[in-house]
């Protein structure tokens, strides 16, 4: 297998991370970089997200996933920068001149490695199946997850359930009630299994609430009923332990089940490179450049930690992009020691996990989830374990991500070699 | 009128078919179903059985050996996936010892090559997962896993190419014998997306009924042999579905263990079992649990649980974070206990090929041989001139070296065209499962040839794109591509017709 | 006194933000807190007096690289008036191509809105 040519940047994934990233790479500096794209057209996940709601903080105007998606792909086209479709990386590995041989596979050039100098991942996330929630009853077709259903919609025009019955509150999930509804079909319920649901509030009251769909928060699906296509599936409510409670089940007569029951952030090429994961949100674990542990190999978007607005994810991606650019150029600045950023007390994780105050900005964003719902809490932020900030929030969810921003010329000052996240409650 | 009409097109018929097909005779293989495996065949633990198991003396213990022996030349010879990856049967206290002396017992009756007993040290070189409490195993090299989906492709479609013709589709319900000429008549109903095939030719839709006589009639229904044995004998047979409940781990999971690690075995079967599977996912299971329904193959919470918490026994640091999907199979368990292979006492040229449960895949080789010696004795026929038992299965571009991936690339670009990006599989494969001989019709049927949609993310991203190439390989609409059964279709027709002024 | 507190969720940004909507007798805005917005502000006194809704769906393209085109009203319609423009989006059918911003159908059902693509669908 020969190497076919030699970048700079390979960009990997054409959705908005990846736009973003390629953009902001050319933008500061780096000429040669391309982007690599499995789907036959660019955009990604946004294609199919016909709803609006994007782009307030961007563009400060309310456009929708497809519109949303085409502003960036001209940024790209103005900025020429070359991208290949249809194509997949099958392979990622680090070379002993610390360049990243990404091989890679499609129809008109067949099989192909191309030598990069930096990297940037951004292949997104994709849905928890049936299989992994281990739902038990038959398997007969009509189950799909919200996005599979989403595509039939709304690229493919086709209705692929009239009676639905969805399964978790994940963002996707309460689009789709509404899209469904709105195709005819008849939403008969959404049942939640943590006390909380997985998605935005502003989706449950335009996408639920305008429709009249219920949801019920603490439920479950138990049975699934139906041989060849779905029948009926039943609902039963779940206790503390999030178990099934004997008694409470429901049956409700439908054809189809959507599930939005989470996303996980695709990390097989990361794994393969030998990139470090969190156990807590699959992806990869970053500096403060979004620099993955293997040197010039930055990720960012949905396949580093799963976001809720896709405005956070360009933001988050022009970022990878520009510091991506600054590495090829060899501008690299001293980059001090590294100091960890611990999330505790309800603090489920944080990006970027580690600290080099040399390469700081001079706000540094930490985004973060917490691990339950928080009413009137505090975000504390310890410095070596004293007390530095703290942040009031009325409410907290883990449906919806949270950021806290550092001032680098604070952490020039006081040095910690730990920076400690938390929530405090008042009891 | 045909000379053999077998009914099932699960692995024990198609096998049957295959050995038939080496003389020059016409056979007609009737499946209920749109594509082979579609029933015990597809559902259970991928296992060629090293034979150590089954009673000495019985049809089980027979086949089991045989087709243990036969399996890797011809996993060979049908290009089917095989690998001899030896068993364990663990002990984890005395009595269980006193299980494994029995087994090895057995296992040197029934014939089994290089069985031996071996220690707990021995067990954890052998295996560093398995628990702590293991205090000895029984090894047997000779155990093996296959991929049960395409052995049984593998044997239809060699029946196949070498003239044995098959109905999709077709439930049969009626069989009468005809006292004067001894032939049998077979009635047939069909179902939705019925059709016949025929190599060399364009499959043909069926009526809604159709009638077909058969000179002899061959048994292989699974867990529905008893109803089918029962319409023409009177002597009456009685199987009980017994489901098995498996999860599927992902890819991530597949080194856990390199054996196929079994507990010893209870009156109900072998026990929850932990193995590899070819493709490298790993699989526990199966429970063992009779019930009533033929087609309930559903899977209960109760079950998966207990599935786990068994092979929780077997290893303590199972990886259940990583299960991508469960199943259930039903066994088809006979009364007798045993296999059940012969000529019906009171209806003679039927013949039964029943209560065929485990070890019937690893049998199933050796049931086709010794059901068509059976036949062959009593109907002699000239070898067919062209007889060709080889076959060249669909590449699989995930398991092909860089080299041979290239040359596959070169011959057709569609092999470097993926769609099923969690499992790796391209255009190439995908259109190759739908256009070979007797391929692929439903999305269950691409997935059983070519794994397109069995990995992660269960076809989430590349169903869509799947659908498309069955309707342009096949004419299909979109709203009559099916998952597997007739009624398991995807689509309701278009959108934008919901409401309306 | 007879004002009436209503309890909102904004929905013009993913915030979310809690709203109070205070109103009197006579069903008139008399006071809003609770936003961290100028357009959360004008969000919550529509919504209690006369709530409004953008409409996302898909209009058939005939001709095209793809089956359906995304559309969307290019300004908020009267939410009772959602289902009237369902009806009046599935009546419209399109000959590829269609770009970005093509208006698609005028005061879509009359109720003050038009009717824009939101993707290019090329001939094919």
């Amino acid at each position: 297998m020969n190497t076919r040519m030699t970048r700079q940047i390979v960009v990997i994934g054409g959705g908005p991370a990846g736009l973003a990233a390629a953009a902001a790479a050319k933008k500061n500096g780096a000429e040669d970089v391309l982007i690599l794209e499995r789907d036959r057209v660019l955009g990604g996940i946004l294609n199919q997200c016909i709803h609006n709601g994007f782009g307030l903080h961007t563009f400060q105007e309310e456009l929708t996933g497809p519109e949303y998606a085409a502003r960036f792909i001209r940024i790209v086209e103005e900025q020429q920068i070359p991208y290949l479709l249809s194509t997949i990386v099958v392979d990622l590995a680090r070379l002993e001149n610390g360049r990243i041989a990404v091989s890679v596979m499609n129809r008109s050039e067949g099989l192909f490695v191309i030598e990069a100098e930096a990297v940037i991942l951004a292949m997104g996330c994709r849905e928890r199946p049936r299989g992994a929630l281990n739902i038990p009853g038959y398997r007969p077709a009509g189950i799909f997850t919200a996005g599979t259903a989403q595509r039939f919609v709304n690229i493919e025009g086709k209705m692929p359930g009239r009676e639905v019955v969805i399964l978790g509150s994940g963002d996707i999930g309460l689009i789709m009630a509404r899209r469904m509804t709105l195709e005819g079909a008849k939403v008969k319920v959404v049942a939640e299994l943590m006390p909380y649901s997985g998605g935005l509030k502003r989706n449950i009251v335009q996408c639920l609430n305008d429709y009249g769909i219920p949801l019920k928060l603490s439920h479950t699906v138990v049975d699934i009923k139906g041989k060849d296509r779905v029948e009926a599936v039943t609902i039963a409510e779940v206790g503390p332990d999030r178990r099934p409670i004997p008694g409470t089940e429901e049956e409700y007569t439908c054809d189809t089940l959507l599930l939005s029951c989470g996303l996980i952030p695709e990390n097989e090429l990361t794994g393969k490179l030998g990139a470090d994961l969190s156990p807590v949100t699959s992806g990869p674990v970053v500096n403060e450049s979004l620099e993955t542990s293997i040197p010039g190999v930055y990720a960012c978007g949905n396949v580093l930690h799963v976001h809720d607005l896709v405005d956070y994810v360009s933001e988050e991606a022009s970022e990878a992009g520009a510091r991506a650019a600054e590495y090829v150029s060899g501008k690299d600045c001293a980059a001090g020691e590294p100091c960890a950023i611990r999330a505790v007390d309800g603090v489920r994780y944080t990006v970027p996990a580690v600290l080099r105050i040399g390469k700081m900005r001079e706000r540094q964003v930490i985004r973060f989830r917490v691990g339950e719902v928080f009413r009137d809490a505090e975000v504390v932020i310890e410095l070596d374990g004293k007390s530095y900030r703290s942040v009031r929030k009325k409410i907290m969810a883990p449906g919806e991500m949270e950021q806290v921003i550092l001032p680098k010329k604070d952490l020039e000052e006081i040095k910690p070699s730990v920076i400690t996240i938390r929530i405090r409650t008042n009891m | 009128m045909v000379d053999v009409l077998i009914i099932g097109a699960g692995v024990t018929g198609a096998a049957i078919a295959r050995e038939l097909a080496r003389d020059e005779r016409t056979i007609l293989v009737v499946e209920k179903e749109l594509d082979v495996c579609e029933g015990t065949s597809k559902a259970n633990s991928g296992i060629a059985h090293a034979g150590f198991d089954a009673k000495p003396g019985t049809l089980k213990a027979q086949m089991n050996v045989r087709g243990s022996r036969m399996m890797e030349q011809l996993s060979k010879e049908l290009d089917f996936p095989y690998r001899k990856n030896g068993s364990l049967v663990l002990a984890f206290h005395e009595e269980d010892l006193k299980t494994l002396e029995e087994l090895l017992e057995r296992g040197r009756r029934n014939g089994v090559e290089d069985l031996r007993i071996i220690t707990a040290e021995e067990v954890r070189a052998l295996e560093p997962n398995v628990s702590e409490q293991v205090c000895g195993a029984l090894y047997a090299p000779t155990g093996a896993i296959i991929d049960p989906f395409l052995m049984n492709v593998a044997f239809a479609e060699n029946a196949f190419v070498n003239g044995a013709d098959f109905l999709f589709g077709a439930k049969v319900s009626h069989i009468t014998r005809n006292q004067e000429t001894g032939s049998y008549t077979v009635r047939i109903r069909t179902v939705k997306g019925a059709r016949k095939e025929h190599y060399g030719q364009n499959a043909a839709a069926l009526p809604a009924e159709l009638t077909i006589e058969a000179r002899t009639v061959v048994n292989a229904a699974g867990v529905y042999a008893d109803e089918i044995h029962n319409l023409v004998s009177a002597r009456k047979i009685h199987i009980t579905p017994r489901r098995g409940q498996y999860l599927l781990m992902d890819k991530a999971a597949g080194g856990f263990v390199s054996a196929t690690v079994f507990q010893c075995p209870t009156a109900m079967g072998k026990g929850v079992l932990v193995t590899p599977t070819v493709h490298g996912n790993l699989l526990v299971g199966p429970d063992s649990e009779n019930i009533e329904e033929k087609e309930g193959t559903n899977t209960t919470a109760a079950s998966l649980s207990y599935v786990l918490s068994r092979a929780g026994l077997t290893a303590d640091r199972l990886p259940a974070r990583q299960v991508i999907t469960s199943f259930a199979g039903l066994r088809a368990h006979g009364d007798v206990g045993d296999f059940l292979l012969e000529e019906a006492e009171d209806a003679p040229d039927f013949y039964d090929a029943a209560c065929i449960e485990s070890p019937g895949l690893t049998s199933a080789p050796a049931i086709g041989e010794y059901m068509a010696q059976l036949i062959r004795e009593k109907h002699p026929a000239p070898a067919r001139p062209h007889f060709d038992g080889t076959r060249r299965g669909t590449p699989c571009v995930s398991m092909a070296s860089l080299e041979e991936r290239q040359k596959l690339i070169e011959q057709d670009p569609a092999y470097a065209n993926v769609v099923c990006r969690c499992e790796l599989v391209t255009e190439g494969e995908i259109v190759d499962a739908i256009t070979r001989p007797l391929g692929a019709r439903t999305l269950d049927g691409i997935k059983r040839r070519v794994r397109a949609g069995m990995g992660r993310c269960q076809a989430g991203f590349c169903m869509p794109r799947q659908m498309e190439l069955l309707e342009e390989q096949t004419g299909l609409a979109p709203e009559e591509i099916v998952k597997s059964g007739a009624d398991a279709f995807i689509l309701f027709g278009e959108s934008g017709k919901g409401v309306s002024v | 006194m007879a004002n009436q507190i209503r309890e909102l969720t904004c929905i013009r940004c993913p915030m979310g933000c809690q709203i109070q909507v205070t109103l009197n007798e006579e069903k008139e805005v008399v006071n809003i807190t609770g936003n961290t917005c100028p357009r959360g502000a004008e969000y919550a006194a529509a919504e209690v007096t006369h709530p409004m809704r953008t409409v996302t769906s898909t209009v058939k393209v005939i001709g095209g690289e793809l089956p359906v085109v995304s559309v969307k009203t290019a300004g908020d319609i009267p939410k009772d008036g959602i289902m009237a423009c369902m009806a009046a989006i599935n009546q419209v059918q399109v000959k590829a191509p269609v770009h970005i911003g093509d208006v698609l159908l005028e005061n879509a059902a009359g109720l003050g809105a038009d009717l824009v693509a939101t993707r290019d669908v090329e001939a094919i």
